[in-house]
């Protein structure tokens, strides 16, 4: 593998306009694009409504996903079943496809662990990961638990650009490199890690050629192109699942909204560039193109804000709804057998509720 | 990495295991027959960190592992202690059983964060769903003159993190059943071993896969006068403190914690009540140390029996010094006895 100054081209199949140049690859189908499309308008809708019930009190502090839903529902729609995801915090889409509900993630930010206790498709899944860049590690054991059984899936890791800088990331992705581990790292790169901009971040022209020393292929997608994102998991799960190794994705995208709730990101980047990023945004381009393919229509999307609304308001209720969980789950899942002290401190925190009044 | 040989035909090779024979071994190679007897048992178990698959480790721990049980059972790892504990977060989430190694203690605190905010956290943030049954072994403590960085006793670190075990051996009869139990057990387990001792006596072991229970301590020795508690490698000089004080008439009872967390605290509360006296014992720093929970714990648990404050010995609140100075840092058998005459003299 010989590095060039340019190595990388960001794939692109529908531009900032809705328009395709040349046509879309094969792995899209019309199916694809309207599940896509409905995903992406969802999450959308619920992550504004976690945002607002964060103003008013009723929500932890929340970490938006504005402007990024294209990267986790291309990686949701492409990943299998039996393979294994590891979030970083901004993957609502990719959950959300893979069977965590709305209002379970509502839990996660509202301070509850059962919020990952994941069913179904993400059953093995890992939870959201805070520290930032450490997931990538626990990705490639999870890859090498699969190789060393000879097993036919993969490890998905997502993390922030900002996390490229950790030693987590790339000890893990040379591992990946040396044990061609079926492993896939798309790393969402939204321009900002908190206030750090990316041109101060690192000094490598691109995060995708960051893979070149490890050994590994690596590439840049339109982040906020739902088929390019798709596209470009679909051909690296389908390479690491016939043993030909890991693959770095970089998803060049922009965040939209602030880091966290917490976060005020006005104090350090201009109105100017937040609205010129605006233009770029996922969803708007694929709903030009939907139009002008006939697939969409007004009356389908007065049908489909109305159902996101609904839904995400069900799932605001069943989250409100839901009562704290009990005091004695703090110390039931430290070990699978609860040791000594922690039964006698279990006790003294079942007390210590009674005098709070139960609450 | 030679990931090519097949698991079951590897398997086909093995030597049949003789439980019948004792085996009369020091702690390293007690810690070796342990390995290979876990690889054996369950094909979940691999062995990972670095120099560990050819070399069979730079302490031979895991020495003819690589050639009995193969390349993807036995993994060197490139040589990133991060990379080692997080990989096996996420191989022990995916139901293996990983056994990894820390070369030396030293070198253990890039590995931090990963046993603090996964390994012990994993069972507990997805209330069951994922699991983390390692095992993080680790050479650790003195007295081996050793380079910088290679004799540290910061057992402590751990013991303050919920989620985990931390066990230490102090001979190769506790080292063959607590490590056997480590593996098998169920959650995170650092697993430390006081590398001053990993030669230094032989003990006759069956190799009968047969575990020793862990969260508890071992009463070495019954006494009567005064409890001696100790972990590590200083229950050596603290068993040779007890035979001196039995020349002088006094009976010490003599206590390997073993697991330092969770610790087995009414083991310590029960000697103390009988006994009224107690020096605990540590290789480590003085502040914060272990000794210091225990020596809380029994005055919460115990004040009415103490006939004499609780003393420590401890080394100093000062970084092991370089191997000239290392005698000065080390506490031997007559600074226990000196503790112990004292103690008792005070009450």
């Amino acid at each position: 593998m010989q590095y060039t100054k340019t190595p990388y081209q960001q794939k692109q199949f529908i531009d900032v306009n809705g328009a395709v140049a040349g046509s879309l690859p094969v792995t899209i189908n019309d199916d694809l694009l309207l599940r896509s499309y409905r995903t992406m308008v969802m999450i959308r809708t619920f992550d504004q409504r976690v945002v607002a019930l964060q103003r008013t009190g009723q929500m932890g502090t929340y970490a938006s996903c504005l402007g990024q839903e294209a990267i986790g529902t291309g990686i949701g729609l492409a990943l299998g079943k039996e393979d294994v995801f590891l979030p970083y915090y901004r993957d609502q889409a990719t959950q959300y496809l893979r069977d965590i509900p709305l209002h379970q993630q509502m839990q996660y930010w509202g301070g509850n662990e059962w919020a990952n206790h994941f069913t179904g498709t993400s059953i093995q899944d890992f939870p959201n990961c805070v520290p930032i860049a450490t997931q990538v590690t626990h990705a490639a054991g999870v890859a090498s638990a699969m190789k060393i059984r000879g097993e036919k899936r993969c490890s998905l890791v997502t993390c922030g650009e900002g996390a490229t800088s950790r030693g987590d990331f790339y000890e893990a992705m040379n591992l990946a490199g040396v044990w061609q581990l079926p492993m896939i790292m798309v790393v969402n790169n939204n321009q900002w890690a908190i206030s750090v901009p990316r041109n101060i971040q690192t000094g490598a022209e691109t995060i995708a050629q960051k893979a070149v020393a490890a050994g590994i292929e690596g590439f840049q997608v339109d982040g906020n192109d739902v088929c390019a994102v798709y596209d470009a998991v679909h051909y690296a799960v389908k390479k690491a699942h016939s043993g030909k190794g890991a693959t770095l994705i970089e998803a060049v995208s922009y965040r939209l909204g602030d880091h966290t709730t917490a976060d005020d990101a006005t104090r350090y980047r201009s109105h100017e560039e937040v609205n010129d990023a605006w233009k770029r945004e996922p969803i708007k381009r694929i709903q030009t193109y939907l139009h002008e393919r006939g697939l969409w229509d007004e009356e389908q999307e007065q049908t489909l804000q109305e159902q996101c609304k609904q839904e995400v308001e069900k799932a605001v209720q069943t989250y409100l709804s839901q009562p704290p969980q009990p005091v004695e789950d703090l110390f039931d899942y430290l070990f699978e057998e609860t040791p000594t002290h922690l039964v006698r401190q279990k006790q003294q925190a079942v007390e210590k509720l009674a005098k709070l009044g139960g609450e | 990495m030679g990931m090519h040989e097949n698991i079951a035909t590897l398997s086909q090779q093995h030597k049949p295991v003789d439980s019948k024979t004792p085996h009369v071994v020091t702690m390293i190679e007690a810690i070796n027959m342990a390995l290979h007897r876990a690889m054996d048992e369950d094909s979940n178990v691999v062995v990972l960190g670095e120099d560990v698959a050819t070399n069979g480790g730079v302490f031979r721990a895991t020495v003819g592992l690589k050639d009995r049980f193969g390349h993807r059972r036995v993994m060197d790892t490139p040589l990133a202690e991060t990379l080692i504990a997080g990989i096996s977060v996420g191989m022990a989430a995916q139901k293996l059983r990983p056994v990894a190694e820390i070369q030396f203690m030293g070198f253990i605190y890039a590995t931090m964060e990963h046993i603090v905010s996964h390994a012990a956290r994993l069972r507990n943030r997805t209330r069951g769903r994922l699991t983390c049954p390692m095992v993080l072994r680790a050479p650790y403590g003195g007295g081996i003159h050793a380079p910088e960085h290679h004799s540290e006793s910061t057992e402590a670190l751990f013991a303050h993190i919920p989620g985990i075990r931390v066990v230490i051996p102090s001979s190769p009869t506790r080292a063959y059943g607590l490590l056997l139990s480590a593996i098998e057990d169920p959650d995170p387990v650092i697993f430390l071993e006081p590398k001053r001792i990993y030669r230094m006596v032989k003990q006759e072991i069956y190799d009968d896969g047969v575990g020793l229970p862990l969260d508890t301590c071992y009463t070495l020795r019954q006494g009567e006068h005064i409890t001696l508690i100790s972990w590590g490698s200083m229950v050596h000089e603290t068993l040779q403190a007890a035979d001196k004080l039995q020349q002088q008439g006094i009976s010490a009872e003599v206590i390997d914690v073993a697991t330092i967390s969770p610790l087995d605290i009414d083991t310590l509360v029960a000697s103390v009540q009988k006994t009224g006296h107690c020096v605990i014992i540590q290789e480590a720093a003085r502040h914060c140390g272990v000794a210091a929970e225990i020596s809380a714990t029994l005055q919460e648990q115990a004040f009415r029996s103490l006939q004499a404050p609780i003393a420590r010995v401890t080394g100093f609140d000062t970084p092991m010094p370089y191997l000239q100075r290392e005698n000065i840092y080390m506490n031997s058998a007559s600074d226990i006895v000196d503790a112990a005459v004292k103690t008792l003299e005070a009450s």
